[in-house]
């Protein structure tokens, strides 16, 4: 093996890639369960995200329309989640498997016209003056949009649910949503806004991955990226600055496992490409996760 | 204004009925999808759900059905446990997996030797790595309170890994000049799982499967054991005032399942799969989900949950080399079937009054 082939600096900078797909599916997940919803479908919703995102970008040659047909053909099929979870009150684990096996289907019949098309390419920003400084500019300053818009997400979640008056009411129904609904708010119409933007975060990030990081189609080739989302989220303990840390970690793994099989490790190739999952699982059993929000997972009926 | 009134109890008619007019609505809403496909609704959905059992090759397809429905039985009366206490292992498809390479190394490392021991070996090989793996969620979610349902999922991937390296690997074919994948097992007959009744499809593992449905059901009705998972569901606070031991039901609900999927993985192996491969595992541990709630998780039920979800298998393989209907939308169809089950369940749970309601 050959260890020198390894480039720090590209692999740092490819960390920051890899993490946007998680990133993006983690933030849109936290904003659900801090609602009080728990979606188990972002698998689901991320690979149709993938799939319209690419649909739309190859048809219009944008790769920025794509991400927004991309963020609402996950909004759309979070919607499906909403209803049943919200107005049917079906068990939301239930439904958000059923979401993710429902996802996975169709998918995989949208995209049969478009497996071994190339994307439209998404050409990486060359920040002005920050991107030139050495060491620095290449690893944090000359990425694709995407990588900021996903950061600019997670900062404004941020604001939004520790400053805005709106973020107070989203944490109060997630923390008791008896209590939310004495006060008058509308806890359904808050769930059902955060879960279109979970779906919507979703879509982004899968589309990330079929526009950016891949960038092609292929059946099921979210390749549990949505499950290590959700995973984050325990991680993070529900708060967004943690979420990064928690992202970047996972997408260090993955490109180090990467480059390891490239600089022809003595381990094979399957073992190398267990890593993410394992580390995964690593990471939820070192970190004890923070306390969830009050209400997550369970059904809201106001009987008055 | 329609509105829902919570009922005292679920409705017991409602909660039979439910399961068929989510089957209903599936046929409805699957017909327009194969017409927006460019095929005949009726003559598609005939070809899935009917073709299977009454055309002129049902004999071909009838022994099918058993195999394609036994490990999804099998998977789902195992999970069905834990899903009625509340314990969510969803990561059945990689339980599936391991109790098939387990049990596999075991026939493997005796070949070419013939014995009778060397199938029960097997069996209980399969079952153990099923159970083993199931055990790791188990352990972590009972020692360190880490969340079963990430973790069995995670495991699935990890084993899909492990599955490509051993046919790559370990067990690969010493004979098979390089190629990826074992030595077949069902062509070795002290390992091979075959049919008992030649041409009925009715190996050891659809044998087991119906067996394990009527010892479910004895435990559910019958047995404490089967109370206690109920109560531990209802009302985990009752349960434990009345002495289960949460961390014990954790581990025997994941044991219980793995060990169920494990058998599987071993059954399709053995037989109808006949050697580890890259693409040994088709999605058996999902679909096994829904499985498990379209039988409302109930013994008789998931048996015959299983049965109809094997025929959209087959008869969605007819409509693709017939009609070139996708497989894809075959899943779809899977897919919606549950969203529908999910959706109806409310008539169970929930009375639905028409009318604004008076003040009392």
């Amino acid at each position: 093996m050959d260890l020198s082939a390894i480039n720090p600096i590209l692999l740092l900078a490819s960390l920051m890639v890899a993490a946007t797909p998680i990133l993006l599916a983690a933030i849109g997940e936290l904003v659900v369960e801090r609602a009080g919803v728990l979606n188990l479908g972002v698998e689901g919703m991320m690979i149709t995200g993938a799939v319209c995102g690419f649909i739309v970008a190859v048809n219009t040659g944008s790769p920025w329309l794509g991400f927004i047909g991309a963020a609402i053909g996950g909004a759309l099929l979070s919607v499906i989640f909403g209803v049943l979870t919200q107005f049917l009150l079906s068990n939301q684990v239930a439904t958000g498997l059923a979401l993710t096996l429902f996802g996975l289907g169709l998918s995989a019949l949208m995209g049969q016209g478009y497996i071994g098309i190339k994307a439209p390419s998404f050409p990486d920003w060359h920040i002005p003056l920050l991107g030139d400084i050495p060491v620095i500019g290449p690893i944090i300053f000359q990425h694709d949009p995407m990588v900021y818009l996903g950061l600019l997400i997670i900062a404004a979640t941020w604001a939004f649910l520790k400053y805005s008056r709106a973020g107070l009411i989203l944490r109060a129904v997630g923390e008791n949503h008896e209590a939310a609904h004495a006060l008058g708010y509308h806890v359904m119409r808050v769930r059902m806004l955060a879960i279109m933007f979970g779906g919507a975060c979703a879509g982004l990030g899968g589309a990330y991955l079929s526009l950016v990081r891949v960038p092609q189609w292929t059946e099921g080739m979210t390749a549990g990226a949505g499950w290590i989302a959700l995973a984050i989220v325990v991680f993070a303990s529900w708060r967004p600055g943690r979420l990064l840390l928690g992202a970047y970690l996972f997408g260090g793994v993955t490109v180090l496992q990467l480059n390891l099989q490239a600089a022809g490790a003595a381990i094979a190739v399957e073992y190398l490409s267990m890593a993410p999952y394992l580390a995964t699982i690593a990471v939820l059993v070192i970190m004890r996760a923070g306390r969830a929000p009050g209400s997550l997972g369970q059904s809201f009926h106001a009987s008055r | 204004m329609i509105t829902l009134e919570k009922r005292p109890q679920p409705s017991r008619a409602w909660s039979l009925a439910t399961p068929l007019l989510a089957v209903l609505l599936t046929m409805i809403c699957g017909g327009l999808l194969f017409a927006a496909l460019g095929k005949n609704p009726f003559e598609t959905i005939r070809t899935i759900f009917l073709d299977p059992l009454f055309s002129e090759f049902a004999w071909f397809y009838r022994p099918q059905l058993l195999i394609k429905g036994a490990p999804l039985v099998l998977i789902a009366i195992g999970l069905s446990f834990g899903f009625r206490a509340g314990i969510w292992n969803i990561g059945a498809e990689g339980q599936y997996i391991v109790g098939a390479i387990c049990g596999a190394a075991v026939g493997l490392a005796f070949y070419p030797t013939e014995s009778f021991i060397i199938f029960p070996l097997m069996i209980i090989a399969g079952i153990l790595g099923g159970t083993l793996w199931a055990m790791i969620p188990g352990i972590l979610r009972v020692k360190f309170g880490t969340n079963e349902i990430l973790v069995s999922l995670m495991l699935v991937y990890v084993a899909e890994q492990l599955m490509a390296s051993m046919a790559l690997g370990a067990l690969r074919n010493p004979d098979g000049m390089g190629f990826p994948g074992s030595r077949n097992l069902s062509q070795y007959p002290s390992a091979a799982n075959l049919e008992i009744i030649a041409g009925s499809g009715m190996h050891w593992g659809v044998v087991t499967a119906l067996i394990a449905v009527i010892l479910a059901y004895i435990a559910l009705s019958r047995h404490i054991f089967g109370f206690n998972v109920r109560l531990a569901g209802q009302s985990p606070r009752a349960a434990k005032f009345a002495g289960v031991n949460p961390a014990a039901m954790i581990l025997i609900c994941m044991g219980l399942s793995g060990g169920l999927a494990g058998a599987a993985g071993l059954f399709e192996v053995a037989g109808p799969a006949g050697q580890v491969s890259i693409d040994f595992n088709v999605g058996y541990g999902f679909t096994a989900i829904i499985v498990a709630f379209l039988g409302r998780l109930h013994p008789v039920g998931i048996l015959l949950a299983g049965g109809l979800m094997a025929l959209t298998y087959i008869g969605g393989e007819i409509a693709q080399s017939n009609l070139g209907l996708p497989l894809a939308a075959i899943q779809l169809m899977q897919g919606m079937l549950l969203f529908f089950l999910l959706a109806v369940d409310v008539l169970t749970n929930y009375a639905v009054r028409f009318g604004r309601r008076q003040v009392a």
